[in-house]
C-alpha cells in the first residue's frame, strides 16, 4: 500500500468549512500539490478572495494589512516557502497582529526529492524559533480540528500560528520511482 | 516616451521633507503605509497622524501590507509611500497588485537611488532599472515621474483621486534631514491605526 492510497478523509473540506465558520475572507498563497483541493474549493466559492503571490513573505504583509482593515486571512504554502518568510514572520509579531499559516509538508515522510529535505526538516524549528506556534498534524481526520484550534489562537489571541500538514497525509511524490 | 514616464539618471533634485509634507496635506483622508526608515520619518515630520502606519522594520513588506489594507477597505484610499530599496526588495508585489487591481491603491516611491538609512550605499535605480517601466511591465498602467515640486498637483491627483492601481516615482535628492522619530512600539502603532479606522475600540 502506498502512502497516497492511505488518504481517505477529505481534510481540505474540513479546513474550508472551518475557514467559513471563522470568517476568513482571503487566502494568500503560493500553491502546493497538497493544497490543490483546498485552493479549488476557495476558487469555486466566490466569496473568499484568492490572492496568488510571487513569494510567500508577501502573504505575511497581506495578512497584516488585511487585519489592519478588519479582515481575517489565511496564508497557505508548501514547507519550502516557510524559509522565504523568516524575517517577515517578525512583522505581525511586532505589530501584535494575528497570523494563520497552513503549511503542507515536503521533505519529511518518504520524500523522493533530496532538494526538499533541508527546508522540510527545518520548517518547524525555524517557525518556532521566530515565535510562531506550530500545530503539526499527521492524521487526515484531525486536520480540521487542529486548524480550528490554531485559528482560534491566532484571531482571538493575536498570535502567530501554523498548521503543519504532514507529508504522511498528503503522500510522497514518486516520479515513477519505486 | 514622454519625460513624465521615464526617470532619468541624475534628475533626483527634490527635497523630500517639504515635498512629502505638501503632498500629504492633499491626501484627502487617504491611509498611508510608509516603508521603514526615511519614508516613515518623512511622514512623522510632516505632522503626526494615526492614519500613518509607521514602520521601523519588515523591509520589503510595505506594498503587500498596503495591498492587504486596500483590499480590506475599498471605501478608503491607500497610499504606499516607500523608498526605492524597500520597493525593490518586494518588487514582485507589483505583480500581485496588478493582478488584484485595487482601484483605491497608489504607490509613491521616494527614489534617491541609494540605501540612505544604512550609510548611503548606491542602490539599483540610478542607472539601468527604470521603476515606472518595471511597473508597467508588471501590469500597472498608470505611472508618473515627479522631478520637481511643480509636479505636486498632478502627483496628488494621480495618487489620491485617479482610479488605481498606480505607481509614481519622485526623484528625490540624497539629503541629510533632521531626525524625526515617531513611536516605535509596533503594537501601539497598529492599535492606534485600527482605532482611527474604527476596526478596534479605543
Amino acid at each position: 500500500m502506498t502512502a497516497a492510497k492511505q488518504v481517505t478523509h477529505d481534510w481540505s473540506s474540513d479546513v474550508f468549512e472551518a475557514m467559513k465558520a471563522r470568517s476568513i475572507s482571503t487566502v494568500c498563497t503560493i500553491p502546493d500539490g497538497g493544497l490543490t483541493r483546498l485552493l479549488n474549493l476557495v476558487k469555486g466559492d466566490g466569496e473568499i478572495r484568492l490572492v496568488t503571490l510571487t513569494t510567500e513573505e508577501e502573504g505575511i504583509g497581506l495578512s497584516t494589512g488585511l487585519w489592519l482593515g478588519g479582515k481575517r486571512s489565511l496564508v497557505a504554502m508548501q514547507s519550502s516557502g516557510v524559509g522565504n518568510c523568516i524575517n517577515a514572520v517578525g512583522y505581525p509579531l511586532t505589530l501584535r497582529a494575528p497570523l494563520l499559516m497552513l503549511v503542507t509538508m515536503r521533505g519529511q515522510w518518504g520524500e523522493f526529492n533530496p532538494w526538499q529535505v533541508p527546508m522540510g526538516q527545518g520548517t518547524r524549528t525555524v517557525l518556532e524559533t521566530m515565535g510562531v506556534k506550530c500545530f503539526p498534524v499527521d492524521k487526515a481526520e484531525e486536520v480540521g480540528e487542529v486548524f480550528e484550534a490554531a485559528a482560534g489562537m491566532a484571531f482571538n489571541g493575536n498570535q502567530s500560528a501554523a498548521v503543519l500538514v504532514s507529508q504522511r497525509i498528503i503522500g510522497a511524490k514518486g516520479f515513477g520511482q519505486k | 516616451m514622454s519625460k513624465k514616464e521615464k526617470a532619468t539618471a541624475g534628475s533626483n533634485k527634490i527635497q523630500r521633507r517639504p515635498f512629502v509634507k505638501e503632498l500629504l496635506q492633499q491626501r484627502d483622508g487617504a491611509l498611508v503605509i510608509p516603508g521603514l526608515g526615511s519614508a516613515t520619518w518623512d511622514c512623522f515630520a510632516a505632522g503626526d497622524s494615526p492614519e500613518y502606519l509607521y514602520s521601523w522594520g519588515g523591509m520589503g513588506l510595505a506594498l503587500s501590507t498596503a495591498l492587504g489594507l486596500a483590499l480590506a477597505r475599498p471605501d478608503k484610499r491607500v497610499l504606499c509611500l516607500t523608498g526605492d530599496g524597500e520597493l525593490m526588495m518586494g518588487i514582485g508585489s507589483l505583480a500581485v497588485v496588478a493582478d488584484q487591481a485595487p482601484k483605491n491603491l497608489a504607490i509613491l516611491v521616494l527614489d534617491n537611488e541609494h540605501f540612505g538609512e544604512t550609510g548611503r550605499q548606491t542602490g539599483l535605480t540610478g542607472q539601468k532599472t527604470d521603476l515606472p517601466a518595471v511597473a508597467r511591465g508588471f501590469g500597472i498602467a498608470n505611472t508618473f515621474v515627479a522631478t520637481s515640486n511643480e509636479d505636486l498637483p498632478a502627483l496628488a491627483k494621480l495618487l489620491f483621486h485617479t482610479p488605481g492601481p498606480s505607481l509614481a516615482v519622485a526623484k528625490i535628492a540624497l539629503s541629510e534631514d533632521p531626525w524625526a522619530l515617531p513611536e516605535k512600539d509596533g503594537a501601539a502603532i497598529a492599535r492606534r491605526f485600527q482605532v482611527a479606522l474604527g476596526v478596534a475600540k479605543p
